[in-house]
């Protein structure tokens, strides 16, 4: 009986650890230039929201910036020895 | 009802980025599967299978309507679609490094003689269930499985279509499903590469849709920029390759010898 609460900290432990390590893997893997690069275009478009007369002109740069982070990756992936 | 679902063009592209990275998933878990059920047994291959799905589509109907209930819409938008955009960047820069020769391609037939020899390794079960079977089935549906519900359910919930969502991704599982008991093998003819290309250019068009919204762009067109976005990120993946091609296919620069040592 000793031993319960034991066995249940480490599998809910475990169980976090591997919760953590899935979004992780999801969300960073072997590319934090996306993660990095994502959020500084969504702030960079929140910011410029702040002013509703950019509304409409915004939403031309939004595409042009992600298209922005997905060639700099590219580029980073492309000049990595295989 | 407090917001509109989203208009018919918007819901098309929608189903079929489900559709397309369901199947795209399920092809890579039936690989796992067949394997299993050659080496060690169909029974407990197909229990495996069968409480992976049971517990895939249990995560969809619990955290689904929870988050359409309780979330509102405004930040929903804008974390589904930081979410979206950084998964479907990762998806379409792989599709990108594969079409342009720098990564290897998704081989079925590689990993299905892969696991069959680890598999073999341990007696198999003769009566029961064999846990080794169950197990590998189960991690092997779930884990690709646990992709498309994360996609069903921002996609689903943002664009307050679920229930089309999770149609079609249980649509492609039974496309895949039929067509592997038909062929009795796993699927290595399937164009996996170009199809990973359509589901990344899909989520980051919806992915840049929604954060935008999120933060209250204003969008000309409405919806109608979707497919446009589709074609944009389309145009650009192609430069992308084309480029990387054309790099690849250039002689290496001489090193030209300057006396000094590397670093100098």
């Amino acid at each position: 009986m000793a031993d319960g609460p034991d066995i249940d900290e480490s599998t809910a432990r475990r169980w976090l650890g591997a919760f953590g390590r899935f979004w992780w893997d999801f969300l960073v893997g072997d590319t934090p230039e996306l993660l990095i690069g994502v959020v500084l275009v969504v702030g960079v478009l929140a910011l410029a929201c702040l002013r509703p007369d950019l509304r409409t002109v915004i939403a031309f740069a939004a595409p042009v910036l992600v298209a922005g982070v997905l060639t700099l990756s590219v580029r980073r992936a492309a000049r990595r020895p295989r | 009802m407090l917001i509109a679902a989203a208009p018919p063009t918007g819901a098309f592209v929608l189903v079929l980025a489900v559709f397309l990275a369901s199947t795209v998933e399920m092809v890579e878990a039936l690989t796992i599967v067949v394997a299993v059920g050659v080496t060690r047994g169909w029974r407990s291959a197909f229990e495996g299978v069968a409480v992976a799905l049971v517990a895939l589509a249990a995560l969809v109907l619990v955290f689904g309507p929870a988050l359409v209930h309780y979330v509102p819409l405004s930040a929903l938008r804008l974390v589904v679609g930081t979410l979206l955009l950084v998964f479907g960047l990762q998806w379409l820069r792989k599709a990108v490094l594969r079409a342009a020769g720098l990564k290897a391609k998704h081989d079925e037939d590689a990993i299905f003689a892969e696991q069959v020899a680890e598999l073999s390794g341990s007696p198999v079960v003769a009566t029961g269930r064999d846990a080794t079977a169950f197990t590998v089935a189960f991690k092997g549906v779930f884990l690709e499985g646990l992709e498309v519900v994360v996609i069903v359910i921002t996609l689903g919930t943002t664009a307050h279509r679920l229930g089309a969502a999770a149609l079609a991704a249980a649509a492609a599982v039974v496309v895949v499903v039929v067509v592997g008991l038909i062929v009795h093998r796993q699927l290595s003819g399937v164009p996996e590469n170009a199809m990973k290309m359509g589901v990344g250019l899909m989520l980051v068009s919806f992915g840049t849709f929604w954060a935008a919204e999120g933060v209250h762009v204003s969008w000309p067109g409405s919806d109608l920029a979707i497919p446009v976005l589709v074609a944009w990120y389309g145009l650009i993946s192609w430069l992308l390759v084309q480029t990387l091609r054309h790099r690849a296919t250039l002689p290496a620069p001489v090193p030209v010898p300057t006396g000094e040592g590397a670093d100098g």
